[in-house]
């Protein structure tokens, strides 16, 4: 079994959280959710439609699953202070995964509006998770300001492209004093297991999972993945090593040429 | 008498002393309301507030719920 996950003191078993983004279905998400053994999903809030049945809230409900409320689709700091502080009304939780996005081609993070807002929500008694880029002095300032959690994207949302840069990674996660969640990016298991054994601390993962052939299945290996990247870390990697090393030894190997002749490979011994 | 205000982008009349909480009533948001918040000319109302809450001419109510999404 492997080890657990501690967000702003909330233990948590799992280490992947779930976006809640991109399902066909609430059934499926249902499903999803139940095969990832996530705790933590994400939703959004958008003007009501009176039209809609059956809410997400419920889906989460049955599913066990804690609501991780977003501010996704914000472009200002302003905007996104106002969606959270929405979200703490709709949902009762002080926690909010921060998204102050500056391009809608990229979706990347606006570094000055996150910072503002974070600064803002932390003030305000949230418990913020930040998604921001790769930037290791981001992420750091992003902590300095008591941002609970740091999520670094891997690649843009939705993109599939897994982590473009783990050199950064490395570096977030060996300064960063909170956890370190990857995300956006992940395009399969294996970018999920990568990021963990890395040592990110656990993976925020939507797409990968809402939009492949089977979410079920791959929210199954997502999970597994994850579990998978665990143990390789604490089992500990080899050192890479620019040259080939034998796993057997060279002692001992017999020499069957004629007697007075040495072994053809002599000189390679 | 009425007011005119704006509902999630759209233009609307309401009786004069309509609160918040007839208004989410009349659009049919779920009782309980968890899942749902109000800001009012880009403030939060909150909950305990919805009762009390009466938008005046010119308001811009925004009415938010729940969706997929992150």
């Amino acid at each position: 079994m492997t080890g657990g996950l501690t967000i702003a003191g909330r233990a948590l078993r799992s280490r992947l959280i779930l976006g809640s983004g991109g399902f066909t279905s609430h059934e499926l998400l249902e499903r999803a959710l139940r095969a990832a053994g996530a705790e933590l999903c994400t939703v959004a809030l958008r003007r009501i439609d009176p039209a809609a049945r059956g809410g997400i809230i419920e889906v989460l409900g049955r599913a066990g699953v804690e609501v991780l409320p977003n501010t996704a689709g914000c472009y200002t700091a302003r905007d996104a202070i106002v969606t959270a502080q929405l979200a703490r009304e709709a949902f009762a939780t002080d926690w909010i995964k921060l998204e102050v996005i500056g391009d809608d081609r990229t979706l990347l993070p606006d570094a000055v509006e996150l910072m503002a807002a974070a600064e803002a929500l932390v003030a305000d008694g949230f418990t913020v998770l930040p998604y921001t880029t790769d930037d290791p002095v981001l992420a750091r300032r992003l902590e300095d300001l008591g941002c609970a959690a740091v999520m670094p994207l891997g690649s843009p949302i939705g993109s599939g492209m897994g982590m473009l840069n783990p050199y950064n990674i490395a570096l977030i996660v060996e300064r960063a004093a909170v956890p370190v969640v990857l995300d956006a990016g992940i395009g399969t298991a294996s970018d999920a297991a990568l990021a963990i054994e890395l040592g990110c601390d656990a993976v925020l993962c939507a797409s990968a999972i809402s939009r492949a052939h089977d979410p079920v299945a791959m929210a199954r290996a997502v999970r597994l993945a994850v579990e998978a990247g665990e143990l390789a870390r604490g089992a500990g990697r080899i050192t890479r090593r620019h040259y080939a090393q034998a796993s057997t030894p060279d002692e001992g190997r017999p020499n069957f040429e004629p007697p007075g002749r040495e072994p053809a490979d002599a000189a390679r011994r | 008498m009425s007011v005119a205000v704006t509902l999630n982008g759209q233009p609307r009349e309401l009786a004069e002393g309509t609160s918040v909480e007839a208004l989410l009533k009349s659009l049919a948001a779920p009782g309980s309301g968890r899942g749902v918040a109000v800001a009012l000319d880009g403030e939060v109302v909150p909950r305990g507030l919805w009762a009390s809450t009466r938008p005046g001419d010119g308001s811009r109510i925004e009415i938010v719920a729940a969706v997929q999404g992150g």
